[in-house]
């Protein structure tokens, strides 16, 4: 584990204007930011742990928590909303017995409601993992969860 | 510039669509399918696969254009492809079935400029839109580029380049619409605290919901951008550049930075650039996922590692921006026009457009519309031509109710508004703004008290919290709201409402706080109506605002029509509906959690909603 956060801080400066994307790659690497990481940063860029702290929570893109295997992100933007995006948030919690921001006892899917990815056309959307699905209906979801279950 | 990597000896060019839409509806496997379907026909030395950026029609991905002639295929399956290869590009007859045919028509328009969705829009930010490979800079080098950078750095003093940026009439793109010469002047007189650097950034974090210009821009033409940028940056005398770019597009990072390594590559970033003696040189710096950062000193802060929260202005970044030394930053689709107006000139470019808005705008056009996607227009069409001409108006015969522009800064502009030409002082006199370019179609089945509770709870969501007037103001107008749309509101409520929105609006710290009532105003305005609905009878006539609906089964319809098909039942989310097969079933009203999935699959029309 460690060398893995060395190792992401070997690409940047150790200096603060580096920190965020420092947690990024932490975030990718680990899928959350486990609490030991961020102690290292913050020895390493010589910043009091209560800033890494704070930007860690500030930002939307970190996670103190681990996340499933598959994370799935419904969009909420403006054109996902109009054409019902909220009864398909609803679907997928009630689906995986979960609710908005949480994970599954297993690890394999947590749900999180997005701003907006930027595939309107397709609204609305859902992305699990890295996967695009478009044109999403409450009756698409449990074909969705299937399809990453094994 | 060297030579190009399309080689001439091609017969023709297969432009396949690679924005995130297309490559969502699996485009990469159409241009696999293209490669190997070729290569059986022994046709690939004489047809070309290109991927290209963002076509703008989303609507219809995954699209193929072929050049020349413009064909343009759309909806494409991998299954369509041996087909399509052997009729059209083996033996010449192009395939009208995997045209476009406008809704309610039957004959195909085989030629891109000949449909409407691309008739009428005027291209200079997506002037290379589907016709270059944004990963290569020989593609865009080959379409002119990169000559205005040459033009401004061995031809034009700085005080010439802004001079001709001032005289186009450029004004900001990213939604405030500040003249983009005159930030550049202030910039350039500024003079850099303790012998330090003077600081350019191209704000890239498009937050608004449902807006993707900017990631189209970068994703289909990362070049432009970069161009813009260095003649910006010799004119204010910048040597250091960020990106500020949202870690949701990993492919508008992934091109940049690609396009970055080849500008360097090629002399045209870093130092020395063509050997003038200029240094300039462009890092990325991702964002993190928080909508405040796409306000400029905000993004400021998050770029020196710090908490993305605004401060208070003056002084302006162009005064202390970024480590406290003057700043330009301009959105992406602002940088993306200042090489045409150097190649082309000012006064080409202050021909388009009205009196107070010079040159087009790019729209993303989304929602309840038909031809979904990504247009650039000029200044002073009206929302009529864009909506009803390009957009093809609204699916499934319903009436248009209202259009949202600038997201949650923006407000919501009414049909009787429609004719208004669009520029940043009609938008604003209309109570909208421009925004970043968000266009979001609403029909009859929107609720515009849901729109409105809607935008605040995103705003209320990503309010930073640092001011009083945004964090607990916006919170408790959500509660007003959320109240009527229960069906427990009054009419005090609204002049509440409207009291909170106006000291919202003086009082916020930043642009966030200060737009954040926006839509609820505009609704009240134009809207008022509805909202009265939803108070005096609680109800919401578009059905949205589920606490207010009740649905019932006509039991008459369903046995004599349906024949107790049963599918409602056994699609119930809560076991609420009662009722066997070729019998007439039943909603348990205490039961029912109101979501509308019976309502949804029924086929004979026996439930209803009221």
């Amino acid at each position: 584990m460690e060398a893995k956060v060395s190792e992401i801080l070997q690409r940047y400066e150790p200096e603060q204007s580096s920190i965020i994307a420092i947690l990024q790659d932490i975030q990718e690497a680990y899928g959350y930011l486990p609490r030991e990481t961020l102690v290292e940063v913050a020895q390493e860029l010589n910043i009091p742990l209560s800033r890494v702290l704070s930007l860690a929570t500030f930002f939307r893109a970190f996670s103190l928590k681990p996340k499933g295997k598959h994370p799935i992100h419904v969009c909420m933007g403006t054109a996902c909303h109009v054409r019902g995006a909220q009864l398909v948030l609803e679907k997928f919690e009630r689906e995986l017995g979960i609710k908005t921001g949480e994970t599954t006892e297993d690890f394999t899917f947590s749900l999180d409601a997005v701003r907006c990815v930027g595939c309107c056309g397709l609204a609305p959307v859902v992305m699990v993992g890295e996967e695009v699905h478009g044109k999403v209906s409450q009756m698409k979801v449990p074909g969705i969860i299937k399809k990453y279950k094994k | 510039m060297e030579e190009k990597t399309t080689p001439t000896r091609y017969r023709l060019h297969l432009m396949v669509c690679a924005g995130t839409a297309c490559v969502s509806n699996r485009s990469f496997e159409i241009k696999e399918a293209l490669e190997k379907e070729l290569k059986k026909q022994g046709l690939e030395n004489e047809v070309l696969v290109v991927t290209t950026g963002c076509n703008g029609f989303c609507e219809r991905g995954p699209l193929l254009v072929v050049q020349p002639g413009n064909i343009f295929y759309q909806q494409l399956t991998v299954k369509d492809i041996p087909y399509l290869v052997e009729e059209h590009f083996l033996k010449g007859r192009p395939v009208q079935k995997l045209m476009y045919t406008p809704p309610e028509e039957k004959k195909p328009i085989p030629v891109l400029n000949d449909i409407d969705f691309f008739k009428k829009q005027v291209l200079i930010a997506l002037r290379n839109r589907g016709l270059i490979d944004p990963e290569k800079i020989e593609d865009y080098i080959a379409r002119d580029g990169y000559r205005a950078l040459v033009k401004a750095l061995t031809q034009m003093t700085p005080e010439e380049i802004i001079e001709e940026i001032k005289k186009s009439g450029l004004r900001g793109r990213g939604g405030a619409g500040f003249p983009t010469g005159l930030k550049w002047e202030f910039v350039r007189l500024a003079s850099p605290a303790n012998g330090g650097l003077k600081y350019l950034v191209c704000n890239g974090d498009e937050g608004d919901p449902g807006a993707f210009m900017d990631r189209s821009i970068l994703e289909a033409d990362p070049h432009s951008v970069i161009e813009g940028m260095v003649i910006g940056a010799k004119a204010i005398g910048a040597q250091q550049g960020y990106v500020y770019i949202r870690n949701e597009y990993p492919l508008a990072l992934k091109r940049l930075t690609l396009a970055l390594e080849q500008a360097r590559e090629y002399g045209l970033l870093g130092k020395d650039i063509l050997g003038t003696g200029f240094d300039f040189d462009i890092k990325v710096a991702r964002g993190a996922g928080a909508f405040v950062c796409g306000e400029e000193t905000a993004l400021l802060a998050s770029i020196e590692g710090r908490l993305g929260e605004p401060r208070p202005r003056p002084p302006y970044p162009a005064q202390r921006g970024l480590y406290g030394q003057p700043t330009c930053i301009n959105n992406v689709e602002t940088w993306a026009n200042v090489p045409v107006i150097i190649n082309r000139g000012a006064e080409w470019f202050s021909k388009i457009g009205t009196k107070t808005s010079k040159g087009t705008k790019v729209f993303s056009l989304v929602g309840k519309i038909n031809n979904t996607g990504l247009v650039e227009v000029p200044m002073g069409i009206t929302l009529r031509e864009i909506i009803f001409e390009i957009g093809g108006g609204i699916p499934g015969g319903k009436e248009f109710k209202a259009v949202q522009t600038g997201g949650p800064s923006g407000g919501c502009i009414p049909k009787e508004k429609l004719d208004l030409p669009i520029d940043y002082e009609s938008l604003t006199e209309a109570g909208s703004m421009m925004g970043s370019g968000g266009m979001v179609v609403m029909d009859e089945d929107t609720c515009m008290v849901d729109v409105a509770k809607y935008f605040l709870s995103f705003t209320q969501d990503e309010s930073c919290g640092k001011c009083t007037p945004c964090r607990e103001g916006t919170k408790a107008m959500l509660d007003i709201l959320e109240r009527i749309t229960k069906g427990e509101g009054t009419e005090e409520d609204l002049q509440l409402l409207e009291d909170l929105a106006v000291s919202i609006k003086e009082t916020a710290l930043c642009g966030l706080g200060k737009t954040a009532p926006n839509p609820v105003l505009t609704t009240l305005r134009y809207f008022r109506d509805e909202y009265l609905t939803h108070i005096r009878d609680k109800k919401c006539p578009a059905h949205v605002c589920r606490d207010l609906n009740v649905y019932t089964i006509d039991e008459k319809i369903c046995l004599e029509v349906g024949h107790g098909c049963d599918v409602c039942r056994r699609n119930c989310a809560s076991e609420a509906i009662i009722g066997e097969k070729n019998q007439p079933h039943r909603i348990i009203q205490e039961k029912c959690i109101k979501c509308g999935v019976c309502y949804d699959v029924c086929k004979f029309g026996a439930v209803k909603v009221d």
